[in-house]
């Protein structure tokens, strides 16, 4: 490892996933577990998903997908299958960003490579689950994305640690290639466990009229995420889209946000996040880069602080680098406001339901293109996390 | 219904409201006519019981039982409702969901929207964008579904255009229970600066407010009359109480 690599020297306490005990198939997971990633997008039994990826620790329990239009296949195979798949493999992200990419690019555990193939509109989405099942683990994976020209798929991504864990560490390297008039949804959910780091790596390249949504949903306690995708839009009429809720409870640290690089004409961007801390310390990052006549790129930062403690550092930034561009950005940080709250109570509802009807408001996510029946799902997501609070 | 006896309220610290007494039976619907500024809307608030508006002085009983100091929830439960001027935005909260939160029969609020033809914006955010006349018609959809048996009413005729007044005033006139004759069980006590409400319900008594205290009370339609043909000035001089 070169010396100017950032270093937070996490990597060192954790032992490789490849040392923990692999997962056979899904039926050995427990009724606790089962629950916990069901709570996390994770449908089980793989109805109404055209496809499942499940990795416990290192290893691959799952690896299944229904039609042809979409190859699926653990990262590990398709380098192998591909000879190494050199236009796509750490094309997005550097490998000697920090002490997590490099030690990714050095000991991979595995991951998923997923392309669905040109004209392929996929309607039910593909579900990939990353687990950590035993303590201490440092899981490392890889994934790659690629929508082929005129395709259409949903990804509903959800990671989990085991109910019982006291401490792990998720390295997540992704790379999204959304080739000319693609759309690639992305949904992620993050179930993690009280004293777990996560430092997921994204990059994502949209070509001509391509589509990125990507929705993020994190309402647990988590030790820390740092997590900073980076979109380039780099054909025309390409847009992206990031729409993150995250919620943080005492002694989590989230640092999240997203970038948008508008480089080709008449490309369009779009960054929402809603944070709530219940006492944990977010900041919420957002930053739009115009490189090109006639790009649209708005930004916006809702937070609300509902405990005595806790910090939500909102960083919204606009760079514009031509003159014809419409780039804006709005950010509000604050309490419920009392008005909201009377407005309910002369209802009827009392003080704590008025609060608890607002914030799940705040926290309604409203995802483009998703199936009813997961709309319903992480609206249950949603609720119960507030009844834990 | 509502007894008001002697009422000082502050707001920041003001002096607002300067000895109120006002009494509406059940089945009565009141009037309230005032200049800007004179304390009619600190007086609805206060009655609803939001933070902010501080009784220093007197009492306020509802159907027998004191509510000067009730929480503004528990007022609700025991049958006051208000339709809020300007009402916040609930974002992410649904129309559809604060109709069903409001409602004393299941399903009421679905009901009442697809009566009043209002059930496209079920799925919207409430107030998130809503005109002033929506913002009116949603507001009192929300009353309906609450079926309150005492109704506060903030200026309903505000920001709403010729061809929705009708429909208002007809909302207006059911919640009151102004369409029937008979064993009428409900009060109001409404704000209005047009009188157009006097066209839809007929009130049983008009009170003037001016600078936090009331000036004169009595018929509703000739006190609307006097006020449009000799203007405030003359409530101030007249002292009819």
């Amino acid at each position: 490892m070169s010396k100017d690599i950032k270093k937070e020297g996490l990597v060192s306490q954790f032992k490789p996933a490849s040392e923990a005990e692999n997962l056979t198939d899904i039926a050995s997971l427990d009724g606790a577990e089962k629950e916990r990633l069901k709570k996390s997008g994770i449908e089980l039994s793989s109805a109404g998903r055209v496809g499942t990826f499940l990795q416990a620790n290192c290893g691959v329990t799952k690896c299944e997908c229904g039609i042809k239009g979409v190859e699926l296949l653990p990262i590990t195979e398709a380098l192998k299958k591909y000879d190494g798949l050199k236009d796509y493999y750490w094309k997005l992200v550097e490998p000697e960003k920090d002490e997590f990419t490099h030690e990714t690019a050095s000991h991979l555990d595995n991951g998923y490579f997923i392309r669905v193939k040109a004209g392929e509109k996929v309607v039910y989405p593909l579900q990939t689950c990353l687990y950590i099942r035993h303590d201490k683990v440092a899981q490392r994976v890889h994934n790659i994305v690629i929508a082929e020209e005129g395709s259409d798929l949903h990804i509903i991504s959800g990671c989990a640690t085991h109910p019982n864990l006291t401490s792990a560490l998720h390295i997540g390297i992704s790379e999204f290639y959304v080739k000319k008039g693609a759309r690639l949804t992305f949904t992620m959910v993050h179930n993690w466990g009280e004293n777990v780091y996560v430092r997921p790596r994204t990059g994502i390249i949209v070509e001509e009229d391509g589509v990125f949504l990507s929705n993020y949903i994190s309402l647990k306690g988590v030790r820390s995420i740092q997590s900073f995708p980076t979109a380039r839009l780099v054909g025309p009429r390409a847009l992206a889209r990031f729409n993150s809720v995250m919620v943080a409870p005492e002694g989590t640290e989230l640092d999240i946000g997203n970038r948008i690089i508008l480089e080709a004409p008449d490309t369009k961007g779009e960054i929402l996040s809603r944070t709530i801390s219940y006492g944990g310390n977010i900041i919420a990052r957002g930053h739009l880069v115009g490189k090109a006549p006639g790009i649209k790129a708005h930004l916006e930062c809702n937070g609300l602080i509902l405990a005595e403690t806790g910090i939500i550092h909102a960083i919204p930034e606009l760079e514009a680098h031509v003159g014809d561009v419409d780039m804006s950005h709005e950010a509000a940080v604050g309490k419920i406001a009392q008005e909201e709250i009377e407005y309910l109570m002369a209802r009827g509802l009392s003080e704590e339901e008025a609060t608890s009807t607002i914030v799940r408001g705040f926290l309604n996510v409203k995802i483009d293109g998703l199936p009813p029946e997961l709309e319903a799902e992480l609206e249950a997501v949603v609720n119960d996390s507030q009844k834990g609070i | 219904m509502l007894h008001i006896e002697d009422l000082w309220v502050e707001v920041h610290g003001k002096e607002v409201l300067k000895g109120i007494n006002m009494h509406i039976d059940k089945g009565e619907t009141h009037c309230l006519f005032g200049k800007n500024g004179s304390g009619k809307t600190t007086l609805l608030m206060t009655i609803m019981g939001f933070l902010g508006y501080k009784v220093k002085y007197g009492k306020m009983t509802f159907k027998g039982e004191d509510i000067t100091y009730m929480p503004t929830n528990e007022r609700a439960r025991l049958g006051l409702g208000i339709s809020f001027q300007r009402p916040p935005t609930l974002k992410g909260v649904k129309l559809r969901d604060m109709l069903r939160l409001c409602e004393k029969t299941e399903n009421d609020g679905q009901r009442l929207a697809i009566e009043y033809g209002f059930d496209h914006f079920l799925e919207r955010d409430v107030n998130l964008g809503f005109s002033g006349g929506e913002i009116k018609k949603s507001e009192l959809l929300q009353l309906m579904a609450q079926q309150p048996d005492f109704t506060l009413l903030d200026e309903p005729e505000s920001g709403v255009d010729i061809e929705n007044l009708h429909v208002i005033g007809g909302i207006i006139k059911k919640l009151l229970q102004k369409d029937i004759h008979r064993n009428r069980q409900k009060s109001g006590l409404v704000i209005t600066h047009t009188g157009f409400i006097l066209n839809y319900v007929s009130a049983d008594k008009g009170h003037v407010m001016l600078n936090g205290r009331m000036m004169c009370a009595g018929n509703p339609v000739d006190i609307f009359e006097g006020i449009q043909k000799y203007g405030y000035e003359e409530c101030t001089k007249c002292q009819k109480i």
